[in-house]
């Protein structure tokens, strides 16, 4: 059988050659590094002027163009807030400080308004920051709404176990853009007149509501893989519902789902640009709106390389990180 | 310190107890045995509440077990209780385990929680194992530290459910002698196994189930020497036999 190896091997090194070499040529050798399209349309290759040209609006979308640095700086800090969140030694009781006040910092520098910034409406956020500030509320509020969902709908209370249950069930069975359209369209139908839900809110309300039914299912998945025993035990220790829930039965559980809970977070980390729908400027609809000008239709492949890099990026640190936590 | 009055409980259609009574005086030790599915473990389980009673009494210290949670708490604060399968909780350290229910349940200061969890460490032989997990330790050391983990609540009562079933022959000792010991200091107990050694060294009585019911309660001295019904003494000859 070796001589089937061999061949197997050989011809799948020659189809490997074939393609790549193409590719190569296409997005170096051929390729168009200058910002001038008429240059793009004449080459055989990929078209990288087009980023260079545009990734000022690609990363910051409608932001005033020479205010970019603080979307620039508020997108490195809320990196680094979640760099300095997955050592082990910052798990402690201040990092909820640090958290709160990176994100305050983050709102003073995208809001402004203070400290000589001048205003800038969360209308004209966009790119990057927007899809980064989605992913992050929208997994730090979900997440521990989905504990409680999983609980109640683990609970021996029918009436809280049936709300869950239809919560749930209720909100799987949508598609993430219809709630999206109905949190944009319907649902300050419903407002009573002279209250006004902002639109990015009211997005970012729809991911929430949607990812904590998601996330529910995996943690009580978690749940459910804990032995009957854990419990009698903390019964038997006289430990009260809550403590034996985050003591005793939550750290185990959670545990066991760290798989398939980055694999929620990750599919939810690329659903959030899904937003585009109703109009808010996360990092792929700037992309689209970038392919509009008439000079660079037509490099919509380029583009979508760009903002696929950018996404894979956080994706692969994500289930990198996973990786490292269940080796642990 | 315990007292059940016809009690019932059943599983389904499948009925575990039927009309059990039995008491246990303070300081005592019961030893209870029998056939699998007798209803033995149920039976103990019902004294802090793991199974809830259908009908009947059961009252444990003064304290009637109902529905009302608190009476429930009150229970399970004076009794310990020690698993078949340990049931140590795998995340935290030993030092962790025994000081889990102190801290959080009794809201005893950090520092003499841990002061009382080394103190029973060294009771049952393991202070140098304080600062690992229990899946590092071997299956004898894990029901011990099972043992201390519940007798840093301070217990009134413990009730062992087959403590040594789980265990590598060569580890029930270590389990057995840290038993005995307890029971030489007073502790009231109830403890299902089928150690008939422990039974005759330690028990007051022995409590032989079968079939859901207690047919019969006696010293062990009589109990082994001459029992009254025949189903106790088929199962003596089974289990003695071998």
């Amino acid at each position: 059988m070796r001589w089937l190896n061999t061949l197997v091997t050989v011809s799948l090194l020659f189809l490997l050659w074939k393609a790549m070499v193409p590719l190569i040529d296409w997005a170096f050798l051929d390729a168009v590094w200058r910002p001038d399209s008429k240059a793009c349309r004449a080459a055989q290759g990929a078209c990288w002027g087009f980023i260079a040209e545009k990734h000022r609006f690609i990363l910051f979308g409608t932001y005033p163009y020479e205010q970019h640095w603080r979307p620039a700086t508020a997108t490195l800090l809320l990196i680094a807030l979640w760099i300095f969140s997955s050592l082990r030694i910052s798990w402690r009781w201040w990092l909820a400080i640090i958290w709160f006040l990176g994100l305050s910092m983050i709102g003073i520098l995208m809001w402004g308004g203070a400290f000589g910034l001048p205003y800038v409406e969360n209308e004209r956020w966009g790119g990057l920051i927007l899809t980064l500030l989605l992913a992050t509320f929208g997994l730090a509020l979900a997440f521990p709404l989905s504990i409680l969902l999983a609980l109640g709908r683990r609970s021996d209370m029918p009436v809280i176990r049936g709300l869950c249950v239809g919560y749930i069930e209720l909100i799987r069975g949508v598609p993430l853009i219809s709630l999206l359209f109905m949190a944009s369209v319907m649902l300050p139908l419903f407002l009573p007149s002279g209250v006004s839900i902002d639109k990015l809110l009211r997005a970012q309300l729809a991911l929430i509501l949607f990812a904590a039914a998601y996330l529910a299912e995996v943690v009580r998945g978690g749940l459910q893989a804990i032995p009957q025993g854990q419990y009698d035990a903390a019964h038997a220790l006289a430990l009260p519902f809550w403590r034996r829930t985050f003591l005793v039965i939550l750290p185990q559980a959670l545990r066991i789902a760290v798989p398939p809970l980055v694999n929620t977070f990750i599919g939810f980390f690329k659903d959030t640009s899904l937003v585009l729908i109703i109009g808010l400027f996360d990092l792929l609809s700037t992309v689209k709106v970038s392919l509009n000008e008439p000079a660079w239709t037509g490099f919509g492949v380029e583009a979508y390389i760009f903002a696929s890099l950018a996404y894979f990026a956080f994706c692969a640190a994500m289930s990198a990180y996973s990786r490292g936590l269940e080796r642990r | 310190m315990i007292e059940m009055i016809k009690v019932n409980k059943s599983f389904g259609a499948f009925r575990a107890l039927k009309d059990v009574s039995l008491a246990v005086g303070r300081g005592e030790k019961v030893v209870v045995c029998g056939p699998s599915g007798s209803g033995k473990s149920t039976l103990i389980r019902l004294v802090n509440r793991l199974e809830r009673h259908e009908s009947g009494r059961v009252i444990v210290d003064g304290i009637e077990l109902d529905d009302d949670p608190r009476r429930i708490d009150l229970v399970r604060r004076e009794v310990g209780m020690v698993f078949q399968s340990f049931n140590l909780f795998p995340h935290l350290t030993v030092l962790e385990n025994l000081t889990l229910a102190p801290l959080w349940v009794k809201k005893v200061p950090r520092k003499e929680a841990e002061e009382t969890a080394r103190h029973f460490l060294e009771r049952v032989r393991i202070p140098e194992q304080a600062a690992k997990y229990p899946a590092q330790l071997s299956g004898g050391q894990q029901q011990r530290v099972a043992i201390a983990r519940a007798l840093c609540m301070r217990p009134k009562l413990m009730l062992f459910d087959e403590p040594t079933s789980a265990l590598d022959p060569e580890m029930i000792k270590e389990v057995l002698d840290v038993m005995v010991e307890l029971a030489r200091e007073g502790m009231t107990m109830v403890v299902v196994t089928h150690e008939m050694g422990f039974a005759r060294t330690v028990a007051d009585r022995v409590a032989f189930m079968d079939g859901g019911e207690v047919i019969e309660a006696a010293p062990p001295a009589e109990f082994f020497g001459a029992p009254q019904s025949e189903r106790a003494k088929l199962f003596l000859s089974q289990i003695l036999g071998h």
